[in-house]
Formats: C-alpha cells, sequence, structure tokens
C-alpha cells in the first residue's frame, strides 16, 4: 500500500476566506492540520512611522484605516492618547456622543463580523439581514462626519461638530416613488438621535432574527462547537483581549475594570462564555450586540436632555469659531497656526487604551516635546490573536481553519498596519 | 507602587518620569528575573504581556525648526535635518546616539490585580541583542519578531526569529530614524522582461509641516 506523509499546503491570500491578505502555509496530516504559519504583513502600510513623521493631528485618519470596520473606536483610543499628553478635560456631552459611537461601531464591526462569519461557514443569508442594519448605521456616520466609513469625526478635545439636527433623508429618483419615499423616510423626519432612538426600538427584533438563523441552527452547531478551545489561562497568556477572552469565560472588559469617558456612568453587563470555543465566542458577540444597544439607549437618553460644547474652548489645540476669525487677531493667529503647525506635545509617554470591538486596541506614544509623535505604536486586538491561529488550528480539520479565522474576527487593517 | 517594586525587585531600576503608568527602566542583565519576579509575585501578577516594541531614540529631541528669539535682524527659520521624512534614496545619515540607542518597551497588564506597568531596556547600537521573555508570555512570539523586523533589534532564544511585517526577501530595518519614509526600493512590473522588478525608488521625500519643538512659555 502506498504511504502518504504530511504536506504543505498554502492558502490565500487571494482567498475568500482569508479576510483579505491572510496567507497560511498548512502542514497537513490528510485532512487534518499539523502546524499552521501566517504569513502576515501583504497590507503593511507604515502607519506608525507616517504618523512620526506627521502632526498630530493629520494622524487622525490613519486610525480610521487600521481597523476598518471598527473605524471609531480606534481613533477614540488615539485621541484619549494626545488627551492624555496634554492633560485636556474633554466636555461631558462630547463623552456620550463618543461613547454612543463606540457603541454604534461595535454593532457594525459584530454585524460584519456575523455575517462574513456565517458566510464562511455557509450561511449566507445571514449577511444579506445583518448588512441591512448596518445600512442605517453607516448612515449614522454619514449624518455625523459625511463619510459612511472613515469618518475622522474625534480630535483631541471632544468631537469635530455637534450632533446634526436633522437626519438625511432618500431622494426621489426613477426607481422609486413617493409612496416607497415615504416608507424609507419613515424615521428620518426628525434629528439623528431620533433615528437612533427608533433604530434601538427595533434593534432587538433583528438579533431576535440573526439567532433564528443560527443559534440552534444544526449545520452552524455542527461547524462552531468545541472549535478552537482555548481555556481562560491560555487565553490571557496568550494575549488575548476583548470578547476572544471573554468567551473562554474571563470576564475582562476594559469598560468595566479601566473606565473611561461615562462608561461607569452607564448600565451593561458583561457576557462571558464557558467552554472556550467559537459557539461560545458567537454567543457572547450576540449578547453584547444587546448589551450595545442598550448603551446606546442610554447615551441617546442623556444626550436628548443635556446640551452643551462638544469641544474644548482651546485655541492652542482646537480649531477657533469661524466667525471669531472674522474680530479677533488672537483667533486669526491660532487658527493659523493650529493649520500650519499643529500644537505640540509636553516631553512624556502615555499608553491608552479603549475596549474596541476585537479587544484592547492600545495607543502609545512617546513625544519628545514636537508637534509630532517621536514614536507611536499600535496594539492591535488581532495581532496576538492571530498568532494563536495555530495553537488553535492544530489537529482539527482544513475546513475548521475557516471557522477559526472567522471566530477570531481577523481584520488586516489593524494586524499589518 | 514604586516602594513596593524597589522592595521586591532584586536589582537596580531606574524610574522614568513623566509618565502615566510607573515606568522601570532596567538593565538588560536583569530582564528574565526581572519579569519572572513581576509575573509571578503575588503582588503584581502580570499575566499578560499587553505590548512590546521596539524604539530608536537616535534623533530623539531633533528639531527642524530654529526657534531662537525674534531679533531686529530676522525671525526663525525652517531647518532642513536629514530627518527620515527627507531622506532620498541612497542618502545615509550617522547616527548621533550610539550608547542607548534602541529600546525595547514592554507594557505589562495584570488582570488578577487590575494595574499596569512598563518596563524598559536600553539597549547600544553595537550590542543590541536581548534575552527572549516567550518562555514567560506566550504572546511575545510575535511582538519580538515585530521588534526584529523593524528595528533589527534581536532577541536571543527567540524559538522563530524571522521577518513577520515586510516583504519577503527585504533588506533593511524601516522603523529606525535613519531609514528614509519613501523607502529605498520600489516594485513594478516590467513588461520588456516580463517580470516584476524591484528599482530604486523615484518617490521625492516631501515634509509638509517642519518637527518643531517650542519652549514652553513661562
Amino acid at each position: 500500500m502506498k504511504e502518504f506523509k504530511n504536506f504543505t499546503m498554502n492558502f490565500g491570500p487571494q482567498h475568500p476566506a482569508a479576510h483579505g491578505v491572510l496567507r497560511l502555509v498548512l502542514q497537513m496530516d490528510g485532512e487534518v492540520i499539523k502546524d499552521a504559519d501566517p504569513h502576515i504583513g501583504l497590507l503593511h502600510r507604515g502607519t506608525e512611522k507616517l504618523a512620526e513623521s506627521k502632526p498630530y493631528n493629520q494622524s487622525i485618519g490613519y486610525m480610521d484605516r487600521l481597523d476598518y470596520v471598527s473605524m471609531m473606536c480606534n481613533e477614540h483610543a488615539y485621541v484619549l492618547a494626545i488627551e492624555k499628553l496634554l492633560q485636556l478635560e474633554v466636555p461631558e456631552r462630547a463623552k456620550y456622543i463618543r461613547v454612543m459611537f463606540d457603541e454604534i461601531t461595535r454593532i457594525l464591526n459584530h454585524l460584519l463580523w456575523l455575517g462574513a462569519h456565517a458566510l464562511d461557514i455557509g450561511a449566507m443569508s445571514v449577511f444579506l439581514y445583518s448588512f441591512r442594519e448596518r445600512e442605517d448605521l453607516m448612515d449614522c456616520y454619514e449624518a455625523v462626519s459625511g463619510t459612511r466609513m472613515h469618518a475622522t469625526y474625534y480630535r483631541p478635545g471632544g468631537v469635530v461638530r455637534d450632533l446634526p439636527s436633522k437626519m438625511p433623508k432618500y431622494e426621489k429618483s426613477d426607481i422609486r416613488n413617493n409612496a416607497e419615499l415615504e416608507k424609507l423616510n419613515y424615521n428620518r423626519e426628525g434629528s439623528l438621535l431620533d433615528f437612533l432612538e427608533d433604530f434601538v426600538s427595533r434593534f432587538p427584533d433583528c438579533i431576535n432574527e440573526y439567532e433564528n438563523l443560527l443559534t440552534d441552527n444544526r449545520i452552524w452547531k455542527q461547524r462552531t462547537v468545541g472549535i478552537g478551545i482555548v481555556d481562560p489561562d491560555r487565553a490571557i497568556q496568550l494575549g488575548f483581549t476583548g470578547p476572544m477572552l471573554r468567551g473562554s469565560g474571563v470576564a475582562w472588559d476594559l469598560r468595566k475594570k479601566q473606565p473611561y469617558e461615562v462608561y461607569d456612568q452607564l448600565k451593561f453587563d458583561i457576557p462571558i462564555g464557558r467552554t472556550g470555543d467559537s459557539y461560545d465566542r458567537y454567543l457572547v458577540r450576540i449578547e453584547e450586540l444587546k448589551q450595545s444597544n442598550k448603551i446606546i439607549h442610554q447615551c441617546v437618553d442623556w444626550l436628548k436632555n443635556n446640551n452643551g460644547p462638544v469641544m474644548i474652548d482651546d485655541g492652542k489645540v482646537a480649531p477657533p469659531n469661524k466667525d471669531n476669525m472674522k474680530d479677533e487677531m488672537e483667533s486669526l493667529i491660532h487658527h493659523f497656526k493650529l493649520f500650519t503647525e499643529g500644537f505640540c506635545t509636553p516631553e512624556g509617554q502615555v499608553y491608552s487604551a479603549v475596549e474596541a470591538p476585537k479587544g484592547e486596541f492600545g495607543i502609545y506614544i512617546i513625544s519628545d516635546g514636537a508637534n509630532k509623535p517621536y514614536r507611536l505604536k499600535i496594539r492591535a486586538p488581532g495581532f496576538p490573536h492571530l498568532a494563536a491561529l495555530n495553537e488553535m488550528a492544530r489537529n482539527h480539520m482544513l475546513s475548521d481553519v475557516v471557522t477559526i479565522i472567522g471566530t477570531q474576527d481577523i481584520v488586516f487593517g489593524e494586524i499589518d498596519r | 507602587m514604586i516602594s513596593l517594586y524597589e522592595k521586591k525587585l532584586k536589582c537596580s531600576f531606574d524610574i522614568e518620569e513623566n509618565s502615566d503608568i510607573s515606568t522601570l527602566r532596567i538593565k538588560k542583565d536583569n530582564l528574565l528575573s526581572v519579569m519572572f519576579i513581576l509575573k509571578n509575585d503575588n503582588q503584581f501578577l502580570f499575566d499578560q504581556l499587553s505590548d512590546l516594541c521596539g524604539v530608536d531614540y537616535s534623533t530623539f529631541g531633533a528639531s527642524e525648526w530654529q526657534t531662537n528669539k525674534p531679533t531686529t535682524t530676522g525671525y526663525n527659520r525652517g531647518i532642513t535635518p536629514k530627518s527620515h521624512g527627507r531622506l532620498k534614496f541612497g542618502d545615509s545619515v550617522e547616527s548621533q546616539k550610539k550608547e542607548d540607542r534602541f529600546c525595547v518597551v514592554y507594557h505589562l497588564l495584570s488582570t488578577k490585580l487590575n494595574h499596569r506597568v512598563r518596563v524598559k531596556v536600553y539597549l547600544d547600537e553595537d550590542d543590541h541583542t536581548l534575552p527572549s521573555v516567550v518562555d514567560i508570555w506566550a504572546c511575545a512570539d510575535w511582538y519580538e519578531r515585530e521588534a526584529f523586523d523593524l528595528f533589527g533589534i534581536l532577541f536571543s532564544d527567540h524559538p522563530d526569529l524571522r521577518r513577520i511585517l515586510t516583504d519577503y526577501g527585504f533588506i533593511g530595518h524601516p522603523f529606525r530614524k535613519d531609514f528614509p519614509l519613501v523607502g529605498n526600493t520600489q516594485v513594478r512590473y516590467d513588461p520588456s522582461v516580463k517580470k516584476v522588478i524591484h528599482e530604486p525608488v523615484d518617490i521625492e521625500p516631501r515634509v509638509l509641516v517642519p518637527r518643531v519643538i517650542r519652549e514652553k512659555e513661562e
């Protein structure tokens, strides 16, 4: 009889389940994986080095492009680090807006993850459902910042502008008559907050729809239960954070443990898994959708009742009011200095982390007192997750690699930086 | 907290000022013993390595702007030193700082006691090897590969010290301050030889905003 030895197989980078540009070199024993070696860096753009040659504010846009499905959370860590260096106190309203958009971002991220993960494993329809709700939240991004994805909305000292009082509407076209238009615009008559309030009230039913498709689905369970088990101690040892760590049963969430902004004033729970397999991580993320929905609701209520500034009043950091610039010499000078030179931060080093949808997203800045960071290091949550792929995939079948890549919620923008 | 470090760590260390969290500066010979204590001692329990990164301190504090006091003869002037944003292909700069040029920064997190610490090890330009901490925290594997790839810092006893982020066959360590921002080579498909070729980069380096360090006004 002929004897078969281990053989090497290439997976990606051009593979729809590789979530972008992952290349895996797999050592296979038949259909069983003996060793997986991820090759990364195909999306390396040198964000950190670019940021070191630009004034602080000009790098906010780069942050969006790191983890390009949780844009505002990345900006958040970056502006928090700058605010820590400058010791700025952000207005209360800006904090609530940031928290609200962090949670919108979390929902956006988890919906994309849910759709793509299910699609990878073979459930096509979830993708269509989850993108339906994503569209609404993308519209919220667009309403505040003008762009659907790369918002550059957060700034050191607050957010760039207050929430709009009118929600943009669909317009009449050749393919939409008035009746359809009315149906599409029914929740867009009021402000952004009204739109979100409507969204928050119907989103739990949407989550039920996703769950109906997956949670008790036989095929879904066969593909995820018992796949990629990580026990709690090992998860900590491997540097896991976010849902990957909580799926293993460690109740660790920076929003609770090291609260930033106004998270300590909001009510929400931290879901954890029990077995640490892919199915548990799915359940954790589904519950996080519900919790995020709750947080958004609380923020909407607060924001409706409390007005105030959304940016600090400090001409050294925040651009001055356009009207003041016409009359005041000082505002004009501040404007000129800010846009030609930026602001200098005091010498020092800070690390600030936020609970991004994928885990702890940290920014480490070393400043030598200049208007540009001396060294910027981005701590991306996906990096240690992907590093553990070998361990998680060993002795699983080839098709389970797709499940494991999916459950890790890999996005190459942040891993390759 | 500082006194606790002094009591527990059986070696000398410095505390770096201007930091948001306790920042210990230790010698590389003590690295493994200090890390072992930080991980296992009951009052530290730093069970997770949040982050590990390299730093190149060779141009720390360098400015591209002469900030003299304005005089009757003129104003402040921009100067164009060789900073990484302005380097062209073939330019080389002599590193100003040979001693303590490189630094490896460890960010540790204790999920049990909920605190953080930052540990820094400085390395000379001629001797930039230090022991790997893979045996203490498994996730150090890729972080150390990254620091090696981007800064050329070597980690002894690392199981598999390969490049990680840069291209196959890449030359140089791109995050060093003497590596040009525009890079050294560019890649294109050459139809005459029908293959992808590497050639010297032809992007003009450009810095839109000079690097300025302003003295704090009293």
